[in-house]
This record gives structure tokens, sequence and C-alpha cells, in this order.
């Protein structure tokens, strides 16, 4: 695996470097879709968003989770997450500068691995939660 | 509109081949420029085999249809949120490997919501076994269905 964290070097309470996308765009959204596969209309399409009564498409929430799951990968190294969870609030809108941080809240002996945990945090430019979520990774 | 009979319910396992073509668009479509996802001799080195970014499970869209669903239809489209997502991994999941997926409806339940009116949360479980027949992953989703459209 990539390398991993060294488990005693670790604190509670060291930050995940944050990573920050100035201006999400339509056409993100649309290359997400077709990434993914996720062709729910409200992602790309106007004329149904409208009819829904919603003012513009906004960012699948797995695009934003993906955004985020980067920071955490960088961090922790590819192949060492052993769980990541996303709870959606705010929507994404295009424009928005979307800024993915991350805090380790624990450490912990898991399957016989040491392990950390953390919270994950995406903020929009209003400073408004758009994903809270979790992480836990395999350490060294 | 679905209930909580639901629960439980299954759907008929799907094959997912994991191509690099797809990990490279789908690195690309989260801005992840790390090498591992496009240089095959660096994720070799490095991990063993080129990785998949952590949410690519949700590829599996282009490997199921509707007899991979465990058939918790009647959702309106134009209502649905997602709520949550969740994924937990076993083992590594790398470029070359062939899973086999199976999807259940693991809770179901009504709440009141603000804005919404009413909503519904559908949980999906979706467990991943590699070709060496090893758990390699389970992912879980929420969804929900607003009372109406919800407002920006």
């Amino acid at each position: 695996m990539a390398a991993k964290l060294k488990y005693d070097s670790v604190k509670v309470g060291d930050e995940v470097p944050k990573i920050v996308i100035e201006g999400v765009t339509r056409p993100d959204f649309v290359r997400y879709a077709g990434a993914s596969g996720d062709f729910v209309p409200l992602h790309y399409d106007q004329t149904f968003v409208e009819a829904a009564g919603i003012p513009t498409v906004f960012a699948q929430g797995m695009f934003t989770a993906g955004l985020l799951s980067r920071a955490v990968t960088d961090y922790v190294g590819i192949g060492n997450v052993r769980q990541y969870k996303v709870r959606f609030a705010t929507r994404v809108w295009p424009g928005d500068v979307v800024t993915c941080t991350g805090k380790v809240t624990n450490k912990l002996e898991r399957d016989g691995e040491k392990q950390i945990e953390g919270d994950l945090t995406v903020l929009n430019q209003k400073g408004e939660p758009a994903i809270r979520g979790s992480f836990r990774a395999a350490c060294a | 509109m679905p209930d909580k009979s639901v629960v439980g319910k299954t759907g008929k396992p799907f094959k997912m081949q994991v191509d690099w073509s797809k990990v490279r668009e789908f690195a690309r479509a989260i801005k992840d420029p790390n090498p591992i996802y496009f240089d095959p001799e660096a994720a070799k080195k490095e991990t063993g085999g080129i990785p998949v970014p952590v949410t690519f499970l949700q590829t599996s869209a282009f490997w199921t249809d509707e007899t991979s669903s465990p058939g918790f239809g009647g959702f309106d489209m134009r209502r649905i949120l997602h709520g949550e997502q969740e994924f937990e991994f076993f083992k590594p999941i790398f470029v070359g490997d062939t899973l086999t997926g199976i999807t259940k409806v693991a809770d179901f339940y009504e709440k009141e919501g603000g804005r919404g009116g009413k909503m519904t949360f559908l949980v999906t479980e979706t467990e991943y076994t590699n070709q060496k027949n090893e758990k390699v992953a389970v992912s879980r989703s929420t969804l929900i269905e607003t009372g109406q459209a919800v407002k920006a």
C-alpha cells in the first residue's frame, strides 16, 4: 500500500491537509455524471430542475464526496482507508468555493492494525457545511 | 411508495470489471491528480497494482440493471436526496479485478422533516467480493424521499 502514516507520530487533533477547489462548474458535474454513471438530471438538466422549483443544477453529493476523499487519501495513503462516511448538508452550487478539511479524533487498534479515526467537513465560501463525514485508516 | 416490507429484499448479484480507463476517468472527475491512477509502473511499485479511488464503487451504476436492485422502486426522482454514503474496505481493490456485488435493503423508516414535509429513508447495502471470493468492501447508501420538492 501507499506509504502509511506513522501511528506514533499522529496526534489526536492533527489536521488533514486541506484541499480548496476554487469554484466548481456545471461541466464538473457533467464530467462526474459521465464518470460515475449518476445521471440524476438534477445535476445537469436546467429545464428539469426549474420544473422541480430549484433555481439551477447543483453538484452530485458524491462529486463533492470525491473531492473530499482526495484529502483523506493524500493524508493516509491510498489503500489504507478502512472506512469513509459522508452525510450531505447544504447543496454545492456552480461557482461555489469548496474547502475540504479534516481532523484526527481517535487512535485505536482494530483488526490487528494500528488505526486512526477522524472527522471531515466540506465548507462552502459562506462557511456552511456541505458535507460532514468521517474516516478510519490504517497506520504503520 | 415503498414501505417497511422492502427491508431484507436483495437484488440479483452483478459483476463489475475494474477497468483502468474508468479509474482514470473517475480520478479526473474528482480532480485527483495522484500519479498512482495514471502510471501503472508507479502504481505497481507503490501499491502492487492500480488502486481505485475511495468512492469508485459508485461506478457500479454501469454494471447494474433493474434485476440487481432489491426492488424498492416508486421513489419520485424530483424528490430524492442522497442523504448519506459510507464505504468500508476489507481488502484492496485493483484494476483488473472482477467484483461481484449484491445489494439488499438494510433499513426503511419515516421522519417528519422541516422544509420538505414527511421524509422517507431507505438504506441499501451492497457487499462486494473479488474474483478470489474475498469480501473487499461494503457500500451503504441512505436515500431520502421528501414530502415535496425541496426548495433551495
